[in-house]
């Protein structure tokens, strides 16, 4: 291929059609049909199936184990235990960088949470393992498990949620609040809560020679790659990950945890390929939750309803062993005008698999809370709570001063208002009945979530035959990646989709920087923008530094990038195909690399965030105290929408997530033992169809010049922001009773009354 | 003890022989047929994801033994569509939208399918919500579950209706 130069000004356009259509899925047929291979999917030749035996107790050591009663089942080939397993090259409880969790990996006998892998049986059918691990029949020398959020001695944790401080304080909050002419001081509490994410975490690890060939869902390859380098001592060259399809993560399949770490320990053991699935009741433990919460909210007023102080306090909890706090007072730093504010937290350690990233957290625990309190405070001043909300309106950003990147609330309120008629809304609760006698209720809450950036980089390629490809590490979990950003990819190369071959979620392609933060499409979407724009500005130069080009001499006006041709942007008669340019230059394709990453100076005068409205109304038995949601609106406002049937989509879930949050989800721990007692799906609740009423959501239009290159914020978590709350505001319009613990439950609407 | 059993699976005859009687239809499916289109989400009976249907009628395959069903006529994702042609509920969750991550789908296709047979919901939208029950989605694709559902229904209806006509 000959030496390309590239000019040093291209000012070339790329146009395209693709972003912004609704297009189906482009990965729905192998969905429907499925043919879609996730990890657990996956078979080898020789492959074995290895099952982990997990403590029953939640604290203290194991202190036998019958491995020989293991071994003696026909088809158990070795069982893996502390005294008999591969050495790994580092410490798993060593802490390399904020983004490395301790785990458990069989390297001692001591017992940290209920749950926690005790060893693995490996065997030639699932039965076989499956039955040798119960044959284990543990011992153990048990202590008193730590449990709740009043567990031991509280402490304030150095950061919160990812680096977040602490404490955060702007203005005087005691003083506002001693001079404050109306209070309220409320105390809310969250529980535990799984991810349960479909898909159990699983892995499919075959070792060849000294190279790793790993199956299993991540929404972060290059991070499991290189902590999987690391633990085994191998260069990053001799991993490959694959990961298409995950089955939903919801930030559970995040980070490298334990169990795939025991996987790929299993089958160095034995020599073998081993697949290793975790059962639905071992994923209450090793791989993340979302922590409880117990905050307290005091807030004031002057005579007129206007906010003068907001005070956000969350108590929460982390493992005995490592250190991940829910953020959930930070909820309070964007939304409402206040001169006053203070966010604090502080945690107790229990004896919990360590807590981690749960969709939306800090955001979806604080929201509930917060928004729960401005209806009280909207009550205590007379004032409907979308007039108290308007009347409180954050302009900049409260805790920050700095003005907003783009902000289309009021037009969220306004459109979601009018969508859900409620103008009609009595101020008073217990006002409304429907035909049956049923209570109703309306209520709302405002849904905000960071727009984050992470790094990522993109590889575009344009070949002589007229198609083009775009590799990036992506991941889809269910968000909608392979269509999404191939739709940016198509429109950066000025192709048609067909044309473009689009390869994602394998470890082997660029890093394409976390599926987490909602930021994957915005961080993934600049990188294949960047990507796209040097791999035409590399064209371009091809012909426009070639007399026979019809295109020579455009170099300074520039050209756009359409539908597979270079177009001169001063004249658009004059064009030439991908092909023909390529052709001509004797070269079979050209390629270019582009990043994307956070613009630190945007970053430093404005703040960035999505916003949305939620409106609900819900429907509950006088008598029996039983809630359904009858109806639900959403309108956000989330900068640009790149395909507005799945972002719809994105939105529904996360709603259905934010009613859950108010009505459903709840692991509920046995004081004495410190288990999880509903560590299943019938009993640990998620809403079922039934459950789920007719959804409305609004996508309000939203131009954000400074986000990023595309305007993109994202949207795979503000949906729960403001929904929990709606729903949880609307139970008390119907029923005058404010419930505080979530998830409300049923004794609670009847012995409260 | 081995025991032989021969099933038929999405129109084929398999005559095999169980070398244990431990064996869920799932795990058979999943594991030694390598038939993985069917998904284990819970291993007992919670969740949905591998529903299939067996003599017609719509089962969770993790709580059936294989050695219990000899004889049985068994359908499953991979035996929905004729080729490329996909039958009209796979083709109504594309449309509508009717999933996310994707690993429930299978069970809600085959849940549908059993359903639609069972013609205990028809068109009421409330009945469908009801009957779809069973298959857990934690994405939250309900809305578009249940149009798919109601879509594919109103086209069985219509060509039942130029049937008969």
């Amino acid at each position: 291929m000959p030496e390309l130069n590239l000019s040093s000004a291209p000012a070339h356009l790329r146009h395209g059609s693709n972003i912004g259509q609704p297009l189906t899925r482009r990965d729905g047929v192998l969905k429907v049909k499925g043919q879609a291979t996730y990890a657990a999917d996956n078979h080898p030749p020789g492959m074995l199936f290895a099952v982990m035996a997990v403590s029953t107790i939640a604290r203290g050591r194991v202190t036998s184990l019958d491995v020989a009663a293991a071994k003696r089942h026909p088809g158990v080939v070795d069982v893996m235990t502390p005294d008999h397993k591969p050495e790994l090259a580092i410490d798993p409880e060593i802490k390399t960088n904020p983004f490395v969790f301790r785990m458990e990996v069989l390297q001692s006998n001591e017992v940290r949470y209920a749950n926690q892998p005790i060893a693995v049986v490996i065997a030639e059918t699932l039965e076989a393992a499956t039955e040798g691990a119960a044959l284990l029949a543990p011992r153990y020398e048990t202590l008193p498990p730590l449990v709740g959020l009043d567990a031991g001695e509280s402490f304030v944790p150095p950061v919160v949620g990812v680096g977040n401080p602490t404490e955060n304080h702007r203005g005087d909050v005691e003083a506002a609040l001693a001079s404050a002419e109306k209070q309220i001081d409320a105390t809310y509490e969250t529980p535990p809560q799984y991810h349960n994410a479909m898909e159990p975490h699983a892995i499919v690890a075959a070792w060849e020679g000294d190279r790793l060939q790993v199956d299993m869902p991540t929404q972060g390859l290059m991070l499991s790659l290189a902590r999987i380098a690391e633990l085994f001592g191998i260069a990053h060259d001799k991993i490959h990950i694959r990961s298409p399809f995950l089955g939903g993560g919801f930030g559970s399949k995040g980070l490298m945890s334990g169990p795939p770490t025991l996987g790929i320990m299993a089958a160095k053991l034995v020599g073998k390929p081993v697949k290793l699935v975790l059962r639905r009741e071992q994923m209450y433990g090793p791989v993340g939750h979302r922590a409880p919460t117990r905050q307290r909210l005091r807030i004031g007023t002057d005579g007129e309803g206007r906010l003068a102080a907001l005070d956000h306090h969350a108590r929460t909890v982390s493992s005995t062993f490592d250190d991940f706090y829910e953020p959930a007072a930070d909820a309070s730093h964007t939304l409402y005008a206040a001169p006053a504010i203070r966010t604090s937290h502080d945690a107790v350690r229990v004896n919990t698999g360590t807590p981690l990233f749960m969709r939306a957290p800090g955001e979806a625990t604080g929201s509930i809370a917060l928004e729960s309190a401005i209806d009280e405070m909207a009550w205590a001043c007379g004032i409907d709570p979308l007039a108290f909300r308007l009347k409180n309106y954050a302009e900049v950003e409260p805790i920050t001063g700095k003005p907003f990147s783009s902000k289309a609330l009021r037009a969220c309120y306004e459109q979601g208002a009018a969508r859900f008629g409620w103008a009609k809304r009595p101020l008073q609760p217990r006002q409304m009945r429907d035909d049956s006698g049923l209570l109703v209720g309306w209520g709302m809450g405002t849904a905000t979530f960071p727009a984050l950036m992470f790094q990522a980089e993109a590889r575009a390629v344009l070949r002589r035959d007229g198609t083009g490809a775009m590799e990036i590490g992506a991941h889809d979990m269910g968000q909608g990646a392979w269509t999404a950003l191939a739709q940016i990819a198509a429109d950066e190369l000025g192709l048609d989709i067909d044309n473009v071959e689009f390869k994602a979620g394998t470890s082997d392609l660029p890093d394409a920087g976390i599926a987490g933060g909602s930021a994957h499409t915005a961080t993934a979407g600049a990188a294949i923008h960047s990507a796209g724009a040097a791999v035409i500005a590399k064209l371009a130069d091809l012909a426009t530094g070639d007399e026979r080009s019809p295109l020579f001499g455009a170099g300074n006006a520039g050209v756009i990038a359409r539908d597979g041709r270079l177009i001169r942007r001063d004249d658009e008669s004059r064009s030439e195909s991908y092909a023909e340019i390529l052709a001509r230059a004797g070269v079979a394709e050209v390629e270019a690399r582009g990043t994307g990453a956070p613009n630190p100076a945007a970053m430093e005068e404005y703040a960035m965030h999505a916003h949305g409205a939620v409106f609900a109304e819900v429907k509950v038995d006088p008598e029996l105290g039983q809630v359904r949601v009858t109806r639900m609106v959403g309108a956000f406002a989330a900068g640009r929408i790149v395909n507005p049937r799945m972002v719809q989509s994105q939105l529904f879930g996360g709603m259905i997530w934010g009613m859950s949050f108010a009505l459903h989800e709840e692991a509920i721990t046995d004081r004495r033992s410190g288990r999880i007692m509903n560590a299943n799906l019938g009993e640990y609740h998620i809403p079922v169809n039934a459950d789920v009423p007719p959804l409305d959501v609004i996508t309000v239009e939203e131009h954000d010049p400074h986000v990023n290159a595309l305007g993109i914020k994202g949207v795979g978590e503000i949906g729960i922001t403001g929904s929990a709350g709606a729903v949880a505001n609307a139970v008390w319009h119907a029923t005058g009773v404010r419930v505080r613990r979530f998830p409300i439950r049923i004794e609670e609407l009847l012995t409260q009354r | 003890m081995n025991h032989s059993i021969s099933l038929t699976v999405n129109g084929a005859r398999r005559d095999f022989v169980l070398d244990d009687p431990r064996v869920t239809l799932l795990d058979l499916l999943r594991e030694r047929l390598h038939l993985t289109g069917t998904k284990k989400g819970c291993d007992r009976g919670q969740c949905g994801a591998c529903t299939i249907l067996v003599d017609g009628k719509r089962i969770n395959s993790c709580l059936a033994l294989a050695i219990s069903h000899d004889g049985a006529d068994i359908l499953t994702i991979e035996g929905v569509a004729r080729g490329d042609q996909l039958h009209p509920v796979q083709a109504a969750f594309i449309a509508h939208d009717g999933f996310q991550c994707g690993f429930c789908t299978p069970g809600q296709i085959m849940s549908a399918i059993g359903m639609m047979q069972e013609a205990q919901a028809g068109n009421d939208p409330e009945r469908v919500r009801e009957c779809m029950s069973g298959n857990l989605c934690r994405c939250g694709a309900y809305a578009g579950i249940v149009d798919a559902v109601l879509e594919a229904q109103a086209g069985m209806d219509e060509s039942n209706q130029r049937r008969s006509a």
